[in-house]
């Protein structure tokens, strides 16, 4: 799906990098510890999490992520914003919680683990 | 390139929100000279791992990174603690980080691990109440 198809699946708000919203992403994954992340994320491109600090946006980098969606109405600093558009990452927010999020983007075939769909 | 790239950075521990500013520095110069994008990913979640380990373990540090055609070596030096037990804190799951560095998302345990994880070679000299070096390659071919 596109970024833009995360945006309506959970009704989101974009707060940066609506220039990317037409990328291809195939896969999410959903933590609120960085540290799991760095540790099992493979090739997601979506990273939703309900943890609010620039470390997020690192994370994401690092990890080669294009979208960064906050779950549970939370909202980034202006600091953390910029930090995303300087690096091309597509950043929204959503009231929806994360199970709900979760569960809405991978029945609509956004999976956790892009490797697997080849096996 | 014939002779070595060499990056250096002073790791700013008073501040959490900016650690991992030399990670993403490091990053955006290696894709520029066009290294293999696993290359570039490798070294630099190794070496976000450890800057996030020297701000939340130890007072002050430095980076270093150091390219060569065939490998990359980064280079962490701290004055913090030093680690009393490398075979356990290397264990996935352990850590003596603090409710406060959990709720910002680090501290599972997972930072040396991954370090060795995301590394070809890892190496970590460590002397209680001196510091703590720790050394990695990663091999470009």
């Amino acid at each position: 799906m596109k970024i833009s198809d995360v945006k309506e699946l959970l009704d989101a708000e974009v707060l940066c990098g609506e220039e990317n919203l037409g990328h291809d992403v195939f896969s999410a994954c959903g933590c609120d510890m960085m540290s799991d992340v760095l540790a099992f994320a493979k090739d997601q491109a979506v990273l939703l999490t309900g943890l609010v600090n620039p470390q997020v946006v690192r994370t994401a980098e690092m990890m080669d992520m294009v979208c960064i969606v906050f779950v549970r109405s939370k909202r980034p600093s202006e600091a953390i914003l910029k930090l995303a558009e300087a690096s091309g990452i597509v950043v929204m927010a959503t009231r929806v919680r994360m199970y709900e999020a979760c569960g809405r983007l991978y029945i609509n075939g956004l999976r956790g683990d892009k490797l697997k769909e080849h096996v | 390139m014939s002779e070595p790239l060499v990056f250096h950075f002073e790791v700013d521990v008073s501040d959490f929100t900016s650690a991992g500013t030399a990670s993403v520095t490091v990053k955006k110069n290696l894709r520029q000279l066009g290294l293999p994008s696993d290359v570039i990913r490798k070294l630099s979640i190794a070496m976000y791992e450890g800057e996030i380990n020297m701000v939340i373990h130890a007072e002050g540090g430095t980076a270093d990174v150091i390219v060569t055609e065939e490998y990359i070596d980064i280079i962490l030096k701290d004055h913090g603690p030093g680690i009393p037990d490398v075979d356990l804190a290397m264990q996935e799951g352990y850590s003596t980080a603090t409710a406060q560095i959990h709720s910002l998302g680090f501290g599972a345990g997972m930072g040396l691990p991954n370090m060795k994880r995301y590394s070809d070679e890892m190496k970590i000299d460590t002397e209680l109440g001196v510091g703590t070096t720790v050394t990695m390659r990663i091999w470009i071919r």
